[in-house]
């Protein structure tokens, strides 16, 4: 079966280890990923900020061009454009009148009724029921998982049960042979879009979960969203300002850590386009047991 | 960029939040769990359940004293607030609209100016190419800012890591999203 995939500006760059390691997990398991032609950006925070048509339109011009190729399922990985594509579904298929503005500014009609895909939804729906045979290492290690904001919040967009303690992560790394710890900053904010403009408001939140996670033991911290991805590991010397105890805990897609498991080697997860070296982690994987 | 609204000029923020955003601010009940929970209480000058109460109470000068305050750029936009808020009041919306009015009315705290450019950066990027691409947005917003040799020591890395793309992307036909941002703001 075919699904759609929305790969975001940050897969293209910044984020490209997430796409990598999405790819090959999926590759393994015989899942094929189309990815919609000719999509154009979300408008992240900068959009909704400062105009609420254009962040309803950007994603809208994506949605329309992933119906016009008949994709009943998107998979968006990256959890601040899943926000956006999903919130704008939700506005388009409850106001008519926006629905009809929007169709006009991006000149197509627009439906809003493919499924969009978090990366954890995908995970279970897709990758586990036929994973078991290719997870063949374990990862040995304990891992603190960390949902950051998008994936939890809002509860009606991201369809999590539990929004202010979520396991979905925890039972993927459970499965990839890892031992989850239970922390308390797993769905904190690590300052997202202010990463740039006021990088001493990132620096003191990504610390703040940095320094939860190794107090309690973990020596890896698995995320599924490359802004977290990115305040965590490329802000590291500005977190480390901030900490008493410096700390040098890598930060993986769990997409990565997925693949470690299935036996991919690490240069083809993108685990050396980490500022803060994973290889620690790579070294306690080990063979399971039969 | 500014939103369109059907004011009439003499509404009152409070009426053209409502409007906007579809809440009713008298909802809130005051409980304070949405300014508990924010990750950014300590930098704001005003806090979110305060916001409420003056958009509530709307005492002489309240349009102003929100709309020249930080906090509605700081707003991360987490949705902790509305995940906990017992009265589901969408207070990321709100923020949203007052950003926007905030600066329609010209009143943009100057120490929130930065923000707002990189906000700009990243559409006028989007807008360009229809795709983000982080080297023009830092580039464009170091140029707007001056903060010219800030993250110059990431740089080099992160090209040998394979992280920044000096091809830059683009959606097919640049100039359907050039027409796009010019219908939207009309």
């Amino acid at each position: 079966m075919k699904i759609g995939y929305y790969p975001g500006c940050s897969l293209q760059g910044s984020g490209r280890a997430y796409s990598e390691s999405l790819f090959a997990v999926a590759e393994k398991c015989g899942i094929e990923l189309e990815e919609i032609k000719d999509w154009n950006c979300c408008g992240a925070s900068a959009a909704h900020s400062l105009n609420h048509d254009l962040s309803v339109a950007l994603p809208a011009r994506t949605l329309a061009l992933a119906e016009k190729q008949f994709l009943d399922q998107i998979l968006v990985p990256c959890a601040a454009c899943f926000g956006r594509l999903a919130n704008a579904q939700q506005e388009l298929t409850t106001d008519a009148t926006l629905q009809k503005r929007v169709s006009d500014y991006i000149e197509m009609p627009v439906a809003g009724s493919s499924r969009i895909l978090t990366v954890l939804e995908f995970l279970q729906e897709h990758i586990f029921p036929v994973a078991d045979q290719y997870l063949v290492n374990k990862l040995n290690h304990k891992t603190a998982c960390y949902y950051g904001c998008l994936l939890a919040r809002p509860k009606d967009l991201t369809r999590l049960e539990r929004p202010e303690d979520p396991m979905e992560m925890e039972t993927v790394m459970e499965k990839a042979g890892a031992t989850p710890i239970d922390w308390a900053f797993k769905t904190e904010c690590c300052g997202a879009g202010l990463s740039v403009s006021r990088t001493d408001i990132v620096a003191k939140l990504s610390a703040k979960i940095v320094e939860d996670a190794v107090s309690r033991g973990a020596e890896s911290i698995v995320v599924a969203c490359p802004m977290c991805q990115m305040n965590l590991d490329l802000r590291r010397k500005e977190i480390n300002q901030q900490l008493e105890v410096k700390s040098d805990i890598p930060v993986m897609f769990i997409t990565q850590a997925l693949g470690l498991s299935m036996g991919i080697e690490a240069d083809k997860l993108g685990l050396n386009r980490h500022f803060v070296s994973t290889g620690k982690v790579v070294s306690c994987v080990g063979r399971k047991e039969v | 960029m500014e939103k369109k609204h059907a004011t009439t000029g003499n509404e009152s923020l409070r009426i053209l939040v409502e409007k906007a955003v579809g809440v009713e601010v008298q909802t809130c009940y005051q409980c304070g769990k949405c300014t508990a929970g924010c990750p950014l209480n300590e930098e704001m000058d005003l806090m979110p359940n305060q916001i409420l109460r003056m958009l509530q109470a709307e005492y002489p000068g309240y349009e102003t004293e929100i709309l020249s305050s930080t906090s509605i750029w700081l707003c991360l936009a987490c949705d902790t607030c509305y995940s906990r808020c017992p009265q589901e009041v969408k207070l990321p919306h709100i923020m949203d609209f007052l950003r926007q009015e905030s600066i329609r009315r010209k009143l943009v705290n100057p120490k929130a100016k930065n923000i707002l450019k990189f906000h700009k950066a990243f559409l006028a990027e989007v807008k360009r190419n229809g795709k983000l691409n982080e080297l023009g947005l830092t580039i464009d917003y170091k140029l707007h800012s001056l903060h010219l040799f800030q993250d110059m020591q990431n740089a080099p890395s992160m090209l040998f890591k394979g992280k920044l793309g000096l091809i830059p992307h683009h959606v097919q036909n640049p100039t359907e999203m050039k027409k796009l941002f010019k219908k939207i703001n009309g």
